[in-house]
């Protein structure tokens, strides 16, 4: 990867530690350092409960690290930053909104108006995320899958520099998965961002990602960074090299490295 | 092969179209059958009472007969009904619309606030659990002979339902929407308008539809309380002088207004919110 002078998102030694109801303390992570390039794609990889939420919800800003330092731009992240869009597991689309009108909700939401700028701006988003033709749909009239790429249309409305996904195919089913990936890849060439994508699936990570973070459970924290050395532009006949199938053959070592403590 | 398989796929829809004629005749009867059901039952359940009285020769005073209760309420004048279905359904309507006007911004409260809930939540458990029969001649004591105290019993019984449901429907929001709205920095006032209240509607409309009958109820037992006016008012007087099939004539049209009252809720929700149910019931 280029080395940019200033990093995108850095973490520095971050930790995070949740109190439970019953006084208990839980460490989510422990000792988290990186920084990402602007532009940059990244797959966090892991088992459940290894704190890739909490690394994600850390660079949104909705919750605060218990130690160390989460800065976008050089700046500390202290409340939601304004250039961070996420997408998360489920589509969440509100279902008593139209499609468009879900993709435009962003700005009612936060300024309380919808100008006809926005309203193009959607127009050309679900063009981008190929839904033009169920802009006045609503959202249980579609499938899964096209719920989901209303998703992202919706977070990349206030065109923000950094896109946060929260395993959002995983619910997806698995034709459906391979051709999102294709259509994120897509989506990200024409508009590039900085992404932060977590994931279940070391198929996505290998195809999609720059650099593949892989994270191992109790506590939280980064076992290794693996650059991805497979050529972009990826497409199908990328799953079918044996430089993807040595790259997933590796995560897979790595995720699966430490014995995993019952 | 590949052509026989594409014929058969052809071929195979041809056999089980729905214009198929022996098909769709049987679809449509049992169609129109269970359309007609309902109106037949009833019907049916009629026919047996109205027999069942003559044959037994049932003294007037115990069972009246269907066609005795009709005589009955055609005996009465126009102006008498009027006076009693508007006093009762004012009271209805008037407590209903009150325990609306508080629940909703009650609910809201106890949904986003944990201190709050844990206190006001006791003291609706209590108010709830007490017979609202045997309280409603206190509180016409206290609030006098009005319309007053009748709206009040009114509007108790009808809100329990509304906060609870509305409260449930609050807290029901996926927590991602609700991150979405805070990584929106937006308003805590738009949270509730633009997200959680729409996200609560399903809710609030099951409950409006118990709480609308329950409205009826509660104008009823104001009435036996205290009223000059009033179905309830009148099933008293009409037993109290041993007019049985008056009573069943008034009672009848208590369950007509009810009915009508909970049709018309429904009706509210298909018009103005028809995303809120489920897909096959919209039209």
């Amino acid at each position: 990867m280029t080395i940019q002078l200033r990093p995108a998102i850095t973490f520095e030694k971050v930790a995070r530690v949740f109190d439970l109801a019953d006084g208990q303390q839980v460490t989510a992570l422990r000792d988290v350092s990186f920084s990402i390039a602007k532009n940059e794609f990244i797959a966090i990889v892991g088992p459940s409960g290894c704190g890739k939420s909490t690394v994600l919800r850390l660079v949104a800003g909705l919750i605060a690290a218990t130690r160390g330092r989460v800065s976008i731009y050089e700046v500390a992240v202290s409340e939601p930053p304004d250039m961070v869009g996420i997408v998360f597991q489920k589509p969440t689309l509100l279902p008593w909104l139209d499609v468009k009108s879900n993709v435009t909700f962003p700005m009612r939401h936060k300024y309380g108006r919808v100008t006809a700028q926005d309203q193009k701006l959607a127009r050309e988003l679900l063009a981008l995320v190929g839904l033009s033709d169920f802009a006045n749909s609503r959202p249980d009239e579609l499938s899964g899958g096209m719920q989901q790429r209303a998703a992202i249309a919706r977070a990349l409305l206030l065109d923000p520099e950094i896109l946060l996904m929260d395993e959002p195919f995983s619910a997806l089913d698995a034709l459906t998965r391979d051709e999102m990936c294709f259509e994120l890849l897509r989506i990200w060439t024409e508009r590039p961002k900085t992404v932060v994508f977590i994931t279940h699936s070391i198929p996505e990570a290998a195809l999609l990602a720059d650099r593949i973070f892989v994270m191992t459970p109790r506590p939280g924290t980064i076992s290794e960074i693996i650059d991805n050395p497979l050529p972009r532009p990826r497409g199908i006949d990328t799953l079918a090299s044996p430089l993807y199938h040595e790259l997933t053959t590796r995560i897979r070592n790595t995720v699966f490295a430490r014995p995993r403590a019952a | 092969m590949s052509s026989r398989l594409a014929s058969a796929t052809r071929s195979s829809p041809a056999r089980v179209r729905p214009d198929d004629p022996p098909r769709a005749r049987a679809q449509r009867l049992k169609k129109a059958a269970a359309h007609l059901a309902p109106t037949l039952t009833m019907v049916a359940i009629l026919a047996v009472w109205e027999t069942a009285c003559r044959l037994l020769h049932v003294p007037e005073f115990l069972l009246p007969p269907p066609s005795a209760i009709v005589r009955a309420g055609f005996a009465m004048s126009g102006s008498e009904w009027v006076g009693h279905i508007t006093s009762t359904l004012r009271v209805a309507l008037e407590g209903y619309t009150v325990s609306i006007l508080i629940s909703l911004p009650l609910a809201t409260m106890l949904a986003l606030s944990p201190v709050l809930s844990r206190t006001v939540y006791p003291i609706l458990v209590v108010i709830h659990s007490t017979p609202i029969v045997a309280v409603a001649p206190i509180i016409v004591v206290t609030l006098g002979v009005s319309d007053l105290p009748r709206v009040v019993i009114t509007s108790i019984i009808t809100f329990f339902p509304l906060v609870i449901s509305t409260t449930t429907g609050i807290l029901s929001t996926p927590d991602e929407l609700v991150e979405l709205s805070r990584s929106l920095r937006a308003t805590r006032g738009r949270e509730i308008l633009q997200i959680r209240l729409p996200y609560a509607v399903p809710h609030i409309f099951s409950a409006l539809k118990v709480s609308i009958t329950l409205a009826v109820v509660g104008a009823v037992v104001a009435e036996f309380v205290a009223a000059e006016r009033g179905l309830g008012y009148a099933i008293l007087f009409a037993t109290s002088t041993f007019k049985i099939p008056q009573a069943f004539a008034c009672l009848a049209v208590l369950v007509m207004m009810s009915l009508i009252l909970f049709r018309l809720v429904v009706t509210a929700q298909m018009l103005l919110f028809p995303w809120s149910l489920p897909r096959e019931r919209r039209n």
